[in-house]
C-alpha cells in the first residue's frame, strides 16, 4: 500500500496552487485528491456556461468564493449571433444562491443578466464583494440600485460595455451613507446623468477607492471635484472632456490631475478637445495604460501627449494616430506591451487615413516588449508581416484586421500566405491569432504546422477549400476556440476531425458551406458535443445538402440546453429525429 | 413546457413548393425546390447511423458542392424575412429604449443576404474551380474592376456586411453618438418624450420606473408591470430564465390581480390616489404622477366601480 497523505496536509499543499489548469490536473490523480481539491477550490472559471450545468458546478465546489462565466460566442460582439440566443445568468445565480452562500465575486461576460438576477445576488450572498459584468445585457439601473443598496461590503462594481436599460441616475443614491468599502466603480456605459453631489459624497467616504470610471454625462467640473476628493486613484475613466473653454476650467483641471500622483491608467476621454489634453501632461510620466480609442484627436496632439508617456505599457488608440504617430510611439514608449489601433471610420468609403502597415512595423521594431497587437488597417503586405515576425518573436496575441475582405498584398498582389507563415513560425508563443486579407489554403497549412500554442483563432473571408479546415484541425494542437466566417469549406474536414472538436471549447462557423446533413452526422457521432444550428426555418425544410447559415458547436457534459429560442436548433443525437427544438411556450 | 420534436419524415410545410420571391411564377424557385420523393430519400440516407468515416458521404458532398450553383445561393439571398421576434428578456416591457445595436434575427439576415452575392464573387469562383493559383488573380481583377483601380471607392455593398469589420457594437454606437453630440447640445437629461413614473408595490423592497410613452394602452402597461413585479409575488416558484418567467408571471400575477389581492392605482396631479383604468389612456398618461400596486384591502376607499373593471380586464 502506498503512503496516503492526510487530507489536511493535502489541503495545505493545494492552498499554494492557484491556477485552475493545475487544479484540474490535481483532481485527476485519484478520488481523494479530487475530493480535497474540489472542497478547497475558491475560484471557479467556466468558459462556456452551457458546457456544464450550474447544479453540477455548485455541488462540486461548495466552497466557491469567486465565479467567472462566459456565455455567448465571441462573434456575438459583431452582431453575428441573433438576440435571444441564450446565455442566461439566472440558472447560475439561482443554483449558487442555494448551494454556495459564501460566494463573494461574480464575473460574467456576454451573458443575459436580468434585474431579478441582480436582486437575487443582492439578497443571497451576505458577503458579496465583486460584481463585474462585461458585454452583458438584459438589466436596468434598477438592478444596479439593488446591488448598491444591499451589498454592504461591496468593493467592486464594474459595468464594462454593457447594454443597460438606463432609467435614470438614481441608482447611485442607493449606496447607503454607511458604505465605505468601495474600491472600484465603473459606470462608463450608462447614459444618464448621476447626481454629482451623490457621487462626491460616495467618493469622499470611500478611502479605498482606487478605480473610478465615469460615464460621458459627468462634466469636466464634476471630474475636477471628484479628483480633488480622490487623489489616491490609480485608474480613472473620465467623463466628457468637452466643455466651454474657460481659462479657469483648464487650470483647475490641470491642478486636479497634478495632485493624482498615483494615477496609472487613464481612459474615457470622449469628445476630448485637444486644448484640454495638456491638463494631462502631469500624469503622463506615470501612466502605464492609456485608452485614447474614443478620442477624436489628431496626430500632432496625440504625439504631444504620448511622447511624455515613457512608462506606457498599454495603448489603445484610433487610426488618427497615423504612421507618423506610431513612429513616435516606437521611440518614446519603450515599455509598450500592448497596442490596439481601431478604425475611426469603419466604412471604407469614408476618410482616407494615412495609417498603413508601416505604423505597425515601426512599433514592432521600436518596442521590444510588444506582445499583444490588435490592428485595423485597410491593406497590408507580406513584407511587413515578415518584419513584424522577425522583430517580435515574443508576440503572444496577434490580431490583424485587414478591413478590405480578400485584400492581397497590395504591393505584390499575392495572398498574405507568406506573411502569416512568418508570424506562425516566428512567434512561437502565439496564443491568439486573427487573420485577414487574401489567404489561400496554404496559409492554413503553415498555421497548422507552426502555431502549436495558439488557443484561439479567428478567420474571415479566407481559404479555398476543405483543406484549410483540415490543416487547422489536424495541426493546431492547443486550439480551444475557433471562429470562422465566410470561408468556402464544406463537410469533409469537419467530419474527418470530429474527435478534435471535443478537445476544444467551441467552434463557430457562419456563412461557410457546411451542410445540415453533416451537422446531423457530427452530432450523432459525437455524444458530448452540442451542435446548434441557428436558422430562421427548421433546417429540415431544406435539402440535406444545403448549407446551414450559422453553426455553433461546443463540448458539454450537460446535454442539449433547454432554453433555446425558436431559431436555434440543437441537432438531436437520435438518428430518427432530425432536430430537437425544445420550445418553452 | 411543451417539447416539440420535429420528425424528419413528417409532412412539413417545407416539402411544399416554397415561393421565396412571393411571386406566382419564378423559374429559379421552381427549379430549386426538390420534389417530395427525392427529398425523403435524401433524408433517409442522412439519418442512417454510420460508424465509419463518412467517406462515401463526403464524396457525395463534393458533388453537391459542384452542384451548388449560384442559383442556390440566389435562393438563399431571397429568403422571406420574418418579422423580428422580441426574444430578449421579458423582464421589461419596453425594449425600444435600447440603442440600435440590438439586432433582430431578420436584420442580420437582411443585411447579409442582400450583400452576400456582391461580397463574394470570388467565393463562388473558388468553390467551382479547384485551381488555386488562378483564383487570387481573378479576385484581384474583379476587385480592381469593381473599384476602378482605386482603393478608396469601395463598393457600397461592402459597408453593409454584417459584423465586418469586426468592431464591437458598443464602440460603433459610442462613436456614432459622440459625433452627434458634437453637433447638438446635450444636457444629460433623459431622452425627449420619455415619461418616467415611479412604480411601487406593497411589500416589494425596490421601486421601479416605467416610461408611459412606450405603451399605448392599459393592456400593455399591465402586462409590463406584471412582468416587472412578478418576482415579488412568485418568491417560492423562482424564475426560469426569460421565457419560463414570462409564462409563470402570466399565470400567477394574473390570478392574484384577478383575485383582487393586488390592485393597480396611480396618483394624479392633484395628489389623489385613483384606480387605474377609469380614464382614457391619453388622459391617464398626462395626469399620472406615480403608480402603486396596492393590496386589494387597501383600495377599498377608492372608486368601487374600478375594482370590477380590473377583474374584467382581458389578459393576453
Amino acid at each position: 500500500m502506498g503512503l496516503r497523505l492526510p487530507s489536511k496536509v493535502l489541503e495545505h499543499i493545494l492552498s499554494f496552487i492557484d491556477s485552475n489548469e493545475d487544479r484540474n490536473s490535481v483532481s485527476l490523480v485519484c478520488k481523494s485528491w479530487f475530493e480535497t481539491e474540489r472542497k478547497t477550490r475558491k475560484r471557479v472559471f467556466v468558459g462556456n456556461c452551457y458546457a456544464v450545468s450550474p447544479a453540477a458546478v455548485a455541488k462540486r465546489f461548495p466552497g466557491m468564493r469567486s465565479l467567472t462565466l462566459k456565455g455567448k460566442p465571441h462573434f456575438a460582439d459583431y452582431n453575428l449571433v441573433p438576440d435571444g440566443w441564450g446565455g442566461y445568468a439566472w440558472p447560475w445565480i439561482e443554483a449558487m444562491a442555494a448551494k454556495c452562500p459564501s460566494l463573494e465575486e461574480i464575473r460574467l461576460k456576454r451573458m443575459v443578466v436580468t434585474d431579478e438576477c441582480l436582486e437575487k445576488i443582492a439578497a443571497s450572498f451576505k458577503d458579496f464583494k465583486v460584481l463585474v459584468l462585461t458585454s452583458c445585457e438584459g438589466f436596468s439601473t434598477d438592478g444596479i440600485a439593488a446591488i448598491a443598496a444591499t451589498c454592504r461590503n461591496l468593493r467592486v462594481l464594474e459595468l464594462r460595455e454593457c447594454i443597460v436599460e438606463d432609467l435614470g441616475g438614481d441608482w447611485l443614491s442607493y449606496f447607503p451613507e454607511t458604505s465605505t468599502s468601495l474600491v472600484s466603480l465603473d459606470f462608463s456605459c450608462l447614459d444618464s446623468e448621476v447626481k454629482i453631489s451623490d457621487l462626491e459624497r460616495l467618493v469622499s467616504r470611500s478611502p479605498n477607492l482606487k478605480s473610478l470610471k465615469l460615464n460621458p454625462a459627468v462634466t469636466l467640473d464634476g471630474l475636477v471635484s471628484l479628483l480633488r476628493r480622490a487623489p489616491q486613484l490609480t485608474e480613472l475613466g473620465t467623463g466628457s472632456f468637452a466643455a466651454q473653454l474657460k481659462p479657469e476650467a483648464f487650470s483647475k483641471l490641470s491642478e486636479a490631475f497634478s495632485n493624482c500622483k498615483q494615477l496609472q491608467s487613464l481612459s474615457g476621454l470622449w469628445d476630448v478637445l485637444p486644448e484640454y489634453l495638456p491638463a494631462l501632461y502631469s500624469v503622463c510620466p506615470g501612466l502605464t495604460s492609456l485608452n485614447l480609442s474614443y478620442a477624436t484627436v489628431r496626430m500632432p496632439d496625440l504625439v504631444e501627449l504620448l511622447r511624455r508617456c515613457s512608462k506606457l505599457q498599454k495603448l489603445w488608440v484610433m487610426d488618427l494616430i497615423e504612421d507618423k504617430g506610431l513612429e513616435a510611439v516606437a521611440s518614446y514608449c519603450k515599455e509598450l506591451r500592448e497596442l490596439r489601433v481601431f478604425p475611426s471610420a469603419p466604412d471604407l468609403d469614408e476618410a482616407n487615413i494615412p495609417l498603413t502597415e508601416q505604423g505597425l512595423v515601426f512599433v514592432s521594431k521600436g518596442c521590444r516588449k510588444l506582445e499583444s497587437v490588435l490592428y485595423f488597417c485597410v491593406q497590408f503586405t507580406n513584407a511587413a508581416l515578415l518584419t513584424i515576425a522577425r522583430k517580435r518573436p515574443n508576440l503572444k496575441c496577434f490580431r490583424l484586421c485587414v478591413i478590405e475582405p480578400f485584400a492581397p498584398d497590395y504591393k505584390t498582389n499575392e495572398p498574405l500566405d507568406k506573411g502569416f507563415k512568418a508570424i506562425a513560425e516566428g512567434c512561437k508563443d502565439l496564443r491568439r491569432l486573427s487573420v485577414s486579407g487574401l489567404l489561400s489554403d496554404k496559409a492554413f497549412k503553415y498555421i497548422g504546422k507552426h502555431a502549436k500554442k495558439v488557443r484561439m483563432l479567428s478567420i474571415a473571408f479566407a481559404g479555398d477549400s476543405d483543406l484549410m479546415l483540415h490543416h487547422l484541425l489536424s495541426g493546431c494542437e492547443s486550439l480551444k476556440k475557433l471562429e470562422i466566417r465566410d470561408c468556402p469549406f464544406g463537410d469533409t474536414a469537419l467530419l474527418e476531425h470530429a474527435a478534435k472538436l471535443e478537445t476544444m471549447r467551441s467552434l463557430w462557423m457562419s456563412s461557410c458551406f457546411v451542410s445540415f446533413g453533416a451537422c446531423k452526422l457530427l452530432s450523432q457521432k459525437m455524444p458530448r458535443l452540442n451542435v446548434e444550428v441557428i436558422d430562421e426555418h427548421p433546417p429540415e425544410t431544406r435539402p440535406e445538402s444545403s448549407p446551414v447559415e450559422r453553426i455553433y458547436i461546443y463540448r458539454t457534459v450537460a446535454g442539449p440546453r433547454m432554453d433555446t429560442p425558436e431559431f436555434v436548433w440543437t441537432i438531436h443525437k437520435n438518428p430518427e429525429i432530425g432536430v430537437s427544438h425544445l420550445a418553452i411556450k | 413546457m411543451s417539447y416539440r420534436l420535429l420528425r424528419v419524415d413528417k409532412e412539413e410545410p417545407g416539402l411544399k413548393e416554397r415561393n421565396y420571391l412571393g411571386l406566382s411564377d419564378c423559374s429559379s424557385v421552381d427549379s430549386s425546390t426538390i420534389p417530395n420523393v427525392d427529398k425523403s430519400n435524401l433524408n433517409f440516407k442522412a439519418t442512417e447511423l454510420r460508424l465509419g468515416l463518412p467517406e462515401s458521404q463526403s464524396s457525395e458532398r463534393e458533388t453537391d458542392f459542384g452542384l451548388l450553383s449560384p442559383r442556390t445561393l440566389d435562393e438563399k439571398l431571397l429568403f422571406p424575412l420574418l418579422p423580428c421576434k422580441d426574444n430578449a428578456s421579458a423582464t421589461t416591457g419596453h425594449k425600444n429604449v435600447v440603442s440600435g445595436n440590438k439586432r433582430g434575427f431578420a436584420d442580420t439576415w437582411d443585411e447579409f443576404s442582400g450583400v452576400k452575392g456582391s461580397v463574394r464573387p470570388g467565393g463562388i469562383n473558388m468553390m467551382l474551380s479547384p485551381k488555386v493559383k488562378d483564383v487570387p488573380k481573378s479576385i484581384q481583377d474583379e476587385r480592381s474592376q469593381a473599384k476602378g483601380g482605386g482603393l478608396n471607392n469601395a463598393p457600397a455593398a461592402k459597408a453593409q456586411v454584417v459584423g465586418w469589420p469586426p468592431i464591437r457594437s458598443y464602440r460603433k454606437n459610442t462613436m456614432a453618438s459622440s459625433t452627434s453630440k458634437n453637433t447638438d447640445e446635450v444636457d444629460g437629461k433623459p431622452g425627449l418624450g420619455a415619461l418616467f413614473v415611479k412604480v411601487s408595490m406593497d411589500g416589494a423592497p425596490y421601486l421601479r420606473k416605467v416610461d408611459l410613452r412606450t405603451y399605448t394602452s392599459y393592456q400593455q402597461l399591465s402586462s409590463a408591470l406584471e412582468k416587472m413585479f412578478s418576482c415579488f409575488t412568485l418568491g417560492q416558484y423562482g424564475l426560469h430564465g426569460a421565457q419560463g418567467r414570462e409564462r409563470m408571471s402570466e399565470i400567477k400575477l394574473k390570478d392574484l390581480l384577478h383575485g383582487s389581492e393586488f390592485v393597480l392605482t396611480y396618483e394624479d396631479k392633484d395628489g389623489d390616489w385613483m384606480l387605474v383604468g377609469d380614464v382614457p389612456w391619453e388622459i391617464f398618461t398626462e395626469t399620472c404622477q406615480k403608480l402603486k400596486i396596492m393590496k386589494g384591502s387597501d383600495s377599498i376607499g377608492l372608486a368601487p366601480g374600478a375594482v370590477e373593471k380590473s377583474k374584467n380586464k382581458e389578459r393576453v
